[in-house]
Parts: structure tokens; sequence; C-alpha cells
């Protein structure tokens, strides 16, 4: 993280009159989207850009195309300090906006698993950093309950960013990695219209 | 029609007592330990009250049943694993005999599906099993409207011994065991509930609807099933605090069948609560359809066993 004196970590653009300060270069980055098909959307997913010192460079949206769940794919190329970005998609996320892809980064889909066992002495991070590299996905969040103490069975709710389409590949390696490691993993139950 | 029951438990004794009320008449009723026939019906208040008395149901032989004049074979005997006998040569008889079939026994149609249907084939009966699958829910009958082709997957609740213990361990924040008792002294778990919270229940039924939509080739070693042992509590707290539950979901398609604990939205249509069963059947024309409702007990099993018998074409 870039020293920042302007903005702390997880205040992210409260207003427009606080334009954060960046110190030492900006990047080109394109971010895409998908919109609702309502009016004024595409202008709500514009705002936390700018609030967030992204600057907007263009503009690729056609309305005429639309994602097989109906949404308009937007691609937006914006300039901004590499330290930025995260807070941008941050904030395109609290406002509902669903970003496919931001800079090198894709999140296609968001899955949760829960995992039961003897997670602290099986070494929880070691589990957490083989489901990033094994599963090619990102580690959003993790709540861990341990009602009985680290030395008993406790649980853990971890929430995964994986490419679009490959969540079925993705929970076949956790489960692998949960026989590996001796844990119950329950899945989400994917496809179908209740999922 | 007229039935011949085998198995005298709770479903075998409600359709005797209900057959009358659908127009059809119980010509022999068998247990473990006797069979009635009469062949101008029997006395169905009387024949179960002995029952009741921990008396036989009758003084004739199980061949005696086969040798009657029956026009349904109703198979109501406990379901068992890997041969699945005696209910299997139960079945074979009859349908060598030119009767029909109707199950409420698992076993013959979980286990040796492709056996079954090729007696059948030679058969002038035919075999129908809907009561094994969800209790009083039209599970099968739907599909076959829908015609099994048409149908991409099947899924669902279909144990409500565990959907019971998960609800309880997840509304009263208990672990296990705790529930798991509770639910023997209600009577909702049996004294050995081994088949019912490790999936063996479930995957029995998830492994039928797979050969109704593959025309066969399944049986239970084919099912990978996980049971709901090993959730805590604390599994159950976590997921709540994501708007989800944990539920033991079934699902049956023409490649594979898979029953374990998954996370499913806390109010979506699969969390369902207590005893109850629910079934999804996924269909390539017509969307998503969905029914629950109970999935055991006598009186709604046998009401899936005489619709069966309402459904079969004269002899």
């Amino acid at each position: 993280m870039v020293d920042d004196p302007e903005q702390t970590v997880g205040e992210s653009a409260e207003s427009d009159e606080n334009e954060p300060e960046t110190d030492g270069g900006v990047r080109a980055y394109t971010v895409r989207l998908e919109l609702v098909d309502e009016p004024g959307e595409l202008l709500r997913a514009l705002d936390p850009i700018s609030n967030n010192g992204g600057n907007l460079l263009s503009i690729h949206h056609e309305r005429g195309n639309k994602t097989p769940r109906g949404h308009i794919p937007v691609e937006v190329d914006l300039e901004s300090p590499p330290d930025r970005l995260d807070d941008i998609v941050g904030a395109l996320r609290d406002a509902g906006v669903n970003v496919i892809q931001a800079g090198a980064d894709h999140y296609g889909e968001e899955i949760s698993v829960v995992l039961v066992g003897q997670l602290v002495r099986n070494d929880l991070s070691n589990t957490l950093s083989r489901i990033e590299t094994e599963v090619g996905a990102a580690v959003r969040d993790l709540s861990l309950t341990a009602p009985d103490g680290t030395e008993a069975i406790s649980s853990a709710r971890v929430r995964l960013a994986v490419d679009s389409g490959r969540s079925e590949e993705a929970l076949e390696t956790i489960r692998t990695i949960g026989s590996d490691k001796d844990l119950t993993v329950v899945e989400p139950l994917l496809g179908g219209e209740t999922a | 029609m007229k039935l011949a029951i085998l198995g005298a438990g709770a479903v075998g004794q409600s359709v005797a007592d209900l057959a009358g009320e659908y127009g059809h008449e119980v010509v022999a009723i068998s247990d473990s330990s006797g069979a009635a026939v009469d062949p101008d019906g029997i006395d169905v208040e009387r024949t179960l009250e002995r029952k009741a008395g921990g008396d036989p149901v009758g003084t004739d032989g199980v061949d005696d049943v086969f040798e009657s004049d029956y026009d349904v074979l109703v198979e109501a005997t406990p379901t068992t694993l890997g041969d699945a006998e005696p209910g299997f040569t139960h079945v074979e008889r009859a349908l060598e005999d030119d009767r029909h079939v109707v199950l409420a026994n698992k076993g013959p149609v979980a286990e040796r599906y492709d056996e079954l249907r090729a007696l059948e084939a030679d058969s002038r009966g035919s075999v129908r099993f809907e009561a094994t699958v969800g209790g009083a829910i039209p599970v099968l009958s739907t599909i076959e409207d829908a015609t099994p082709q048409a149908v991409t997957a099947v899924r669902g609740v279909l144990n409500g011994t565990a959907n019971f213990i998960l609800t309880r361990m997840a509304a009263e924040g208990l672990d296990y065991e705790h529930v798991l008792a509770e639910a023997q002294d209600l009577g909702v778990a049996e004294a050995d509930p081994t088949f019912d919270v490790d999936g063996t229940d479930a995957a029995l039924k998830f492994v039928i609807l797979a050969n109704v939509l593959a025309d066969g080739g399944f049986s239970l070693s084919d099912a990978t099933v996980e049971g709901i042992q090993d959730i805590p509590g604390s599994a159950l707290d976590l997921a709540a605090e994501d708007g989800r539950t944990i539920r033991l979901i079934g699902e049956a398609t023409r490649e594979s069948v898979r029953v374990s604990p998954r996370l499913v939205p806390e109010n979506g249509a699969l969390a369902v609560t207590g005893t109850r069963n629910i079934v999804q059947i996924e269909t390539r024309h017509a969307g998503s359809l969905a029914s629950s409702g109970r999935g055991a007990g006598g009186p709604e099993t046998a009401t899936a066993v005489l619709s069966d018998v309402g459904r079969l074409p004269e002899l």
C-alpha cells in the first residue's frame, strides 16, 4: 500500500470535495461491468469511479448486446493510481454494480463454502492458500467459529471469487483439498432456479 | 382391482385400510409370520385388529397369497439393500404370473432396476413405484407426464429425519447429538437412525430417480453419498449469517447421483423445515417444477400406492 495522507483504509470516498490525492503515477485499467437494463443505471455505475479518483477514458456500452442473464455488458477504460483500483471496485460493488473484471483480475462468480473439522490444527492458512493457488480463486472473506476452542471441531465460511463458468471445477478441487485435510466441505447447490 | 399386499407395516396396513375408498378390494395380506387370504375380500378391520393384538394377520402362508386371484401385488415389505430380497423374488413371481406390481419397497427399483424392467417386458403385468420416492408427493408421475427425456435433473430433500435434525439444529443452536436424541424421543428418528442420517435412504430415492431419467443403469453403489453426522451447530450458524442454511440435498441426473449436505438460501424453496420433503424437477421446456409435502408415513405413502393402482391398465 502506497502512503496516502488523505485517505485511510476502509474509508472509501465519502464526499466529492475530498478529492483523493495521488502520489506517483496512474495506470490505465479496463473494468467490465454488467448493468441492469434500467434508466439511469449507467450514470449510477460511473459515479463511484470518479468519486474514488478514477479518470474516465472511454465507455463502451452496447445496449443491444445482452448477456445470457439479460444484463448489458459495459466496458469502461479508466486511469487511476494502482492502489485506488480496489477502492473503485469496492465502491462499485457497494453501489450494487456487478463487476465482472477489473484490471487483470476476473471476478466472474462468487461462491461460499463452509468447511468443518480440525481447521486450526490442520493449518487453516495453508488450507486457504491451497484453495487460492489450486483453485485459482480469490478468498474474499472468511468467518471462523470455534465454540469449543481452536483444538476442537470448528467451522469456517469462505467466500471465494472464481472465474465465470468455473464454479463446478473450483468446488471439485476444494473437495479434494478437503479430503486431503480431513475436512467436511459443505458446498453450495449450483444450478437450478433456487441456487 | 383385487390387491394382494405383502408386508403389514405402517404402509401395508394403510393400503389395506384405504383400498376400499379408492374402489379396490384386498384379497390377501401377509406379514412376516403369516397371511390372510380370502377370494371374496378379507375383512380388513378384523385382520388389522388381530395384527394390533400381536397375532399374525392370518393362518395362511405367503405361497397362498401368490396363488390367490389377485390383479395387483403391493410389495410393502421392508427395503433391503444389495440383492433386494425377498422383495425382488416377490416381484419376479407376480410378473411371471402376468400380474401387476406396485412397490413401496425401494430395494428392487434402486438395486436391480434393469432386471426388474426385463421381467416386466416379458410380462403382461406392469410395475409402478411412485411410493418409493417422496411418500405422498407425486414425483414419478410428474416425470412421467413431462416425459423422462425432457427432465434434465431432479434435486431436493427426500429424508424427513435428516431435515428435521438440521432444522432444529439451526433454530436452537444445538449440536447434532442433542437434536438426534430429541428426534428419537418424538419418534421422528428411529432407534437406529443410520440410514436416515448417513444419506443412504435419500440416496436410494435419488438412485431410483436416476434410473427413471436414464432408463436404468444405477444402483446404490453408483451414488456419491455424504451424511449429516459431521455437521456441527456452528456450521449452521455461519451459513445463517450469510442468509443460507444447510440441507441434505440429493441430485439425480442421467449421469450421476449425489446426496450431501449443501448450502441453500435460507428462504429458498429447497430449505423446507421439519420433516417436510421437497423435489424440484428441472425440465427442458417448462423450467423448474417443485412440489413439497409429506415424504413418509403410512397413510401418506399408501395414497401413492393407490394412485399407482389407479393408473394400471386392466389385465
